[in-house]
């Protein structure tokens, strides 16, 4: 399996397995925790945990069908314009969910705000499009799209749970700290909350597995 | 009554910062606050386009997109996240092409930092902010200008505290990333102490 760093890179080149492009997205490379990319709206609409996960499926959604079709289209595209014909295919999707959003759900479109259309900079997108799909057929490359949007979709899902659970005692909702004894700590909710949050849970993921040397990236 | 752009403009350094309080512009914030100059650098370039790219988007939004504008009477709002990004790249292309012809000495300052500007989301931020808000001229003007400035403290500020913490001793887990964000988020509180110095919704 995928255990030493050098097997899984030269499996790589000659066309990775589907387990591996998974475990690599979600686990060993995680967008957010590992490679830092996509921090902004990690940061932004984890205030309440409902918005983490409509903004994870948003993800998902964008980053599986974004390389579906720069995988498709790679070998038309001319190298010198691809980043410009990446970001097209990258904004039409984040359109598309918008535009279901307000559909069908304005509410959470209100409140997730300006964050649906910052998914055309989320930088997991178009690294994703420029590093992965761009070199692999398509069927790869959207589970590629599915695996990192599904480590994002993890990330903000557990920071969204803590800090809902320690801001107001509530879960989706739903009292789970009795206002008798815990009293909401607002400062989670509020900007400071959100970077202390991600920071200690970088902190956790690399107790558990200690990044990797310079030298043996 | 209409908020007047120049309290926007000190709104969107401190209360309202675009870094510290909307959380924009993050990767760049990550990548390059090691070194001061670079940060200042960085910082200048971020404040220039995004004033200048918050009045085009706002002249073009008003312009062309909403319904009934001047130019095109259909409705093509929904066209606006795919034109406020072009006009941002078309714009860095732009000015990076015409510094590197008229000034190259500033082309060697600034020139490393302006591709990487067309992936901050700090510039498009501040034009889905302008549009959500619904801003005037002038008031996109002042928050363009506002929000860049704002930026550029935090990460200035973050590149002289980083500094400082190469001396310090750090838990293991929280080497690298962990601390600055744990020190972003302290950073964030102070600026909060702000709130009620402007008001702006």
């Amino acid at each position: 399996m995928a255990a030493n760093p050098a097997a899984v890179m030269s499996c790589g080149a000659c066309g990775p397995s589907c387990r591996q492009t998974l475990n690599e997205g979600v686990w060993t490379n995680n967008p957010v925790a590992v490679q830092m990319l996509g921090v902004c709206s990690a940061l932004a609409v984890t205030s309440r945990l409902e918005n983490s996960i409509v903004m994870g499926m948003a993800l998902i959604f964008v980053a599986a069908m974004s390389n579906l079709f720069v995988s498709l289209l790679r070998n038309a595209t001319p190298r010198r314009i691809r980043m410009i014909a990446e970001v097209t295919i990258i904004a039409t999707f984040v359109i598309v969910f918008d535009q279901l959003l307000k559909a069908f759900y304005p509410e959470m479109s209100e409140s997730l705000g300006p964050y649906v259309g910052l998914i055309i900079t989320n930088c997991i997108i178009m690294g994703r499009a420029e590093a992965f799909a761009m070199q692999n057929p398509p069927a790869i490359s959207v589970v590629d799209g599915i695996a990192n949007g599904i480590g994002y979709a993890a990330v903000l899902i557990l920071i969204g749970a803590a800090r809902e659970v320690l801001g107001s005692g509530e879960l989706l909702g739903r009292t789970v700290l009795s206002p008798d004894w815990y009293t909401g700590n607002l400062v989670m909710i509020l900007a400071p909350g959100a970077f202390i949050a991600l920071g200690f849970l970088i902190a956790l993921a690399n107790h558990i597995k200690p990044p990797q040397t310079e030298a043996s990236k | 009554m209409e908020t007047s752009p120049l309290l926007i403009l000190f709104a969107a350094i401190f209360t309202n910062n675009i870094l510290l309080a909307s959380f924009l512009g993050m990767c760049s914030f990550l990548a390059c606050s090691q070194q001061i100059e670079t940060a200042i650098g960085l910082g200048a370039a971020v404040t220039f386009v995004m004033t200048c790219t918050s009045v085009i988007n706002y002249l073009i939004y008003y312009g062309i997109l909403v319904e009934g504008a001047p130019l095109v009477a259909a409705d093509l709002t929904f066209m606006s996240f795919i034109v406020f990004i072009a006009v941002i790249a078309a714009f860095v292309q732009f000015v990076e092409m015409f510094i590197e012809r008229f000034s190259p000495k500033l082309y060697y300052a600034l020139g490393i930092f302006l591709p990487l500007i067309t992936v901050n989301c700090a510039i498009l931020g501040a034009s889905l902010f302008m549009v959500i808000r619904s801003y005037t001229l002038g008031q996109s003007l002042g928050f363009g200008f506002g929000g860049g400035i704002g930026w550029a403290l935090a990460i200035v500020l973050m590149a002289g505290l980083r500094k400082k913490m190469n001396y310090s001793n750090v838990p293991a887990p929280f080497r690298g990333v962990a601390i600055i964000m744990v020190v972003t988020g302290v950073m964030a509180m102070v600026f909060m102490g702000f709130v009620g110095m402007v008001q702006i919704q």
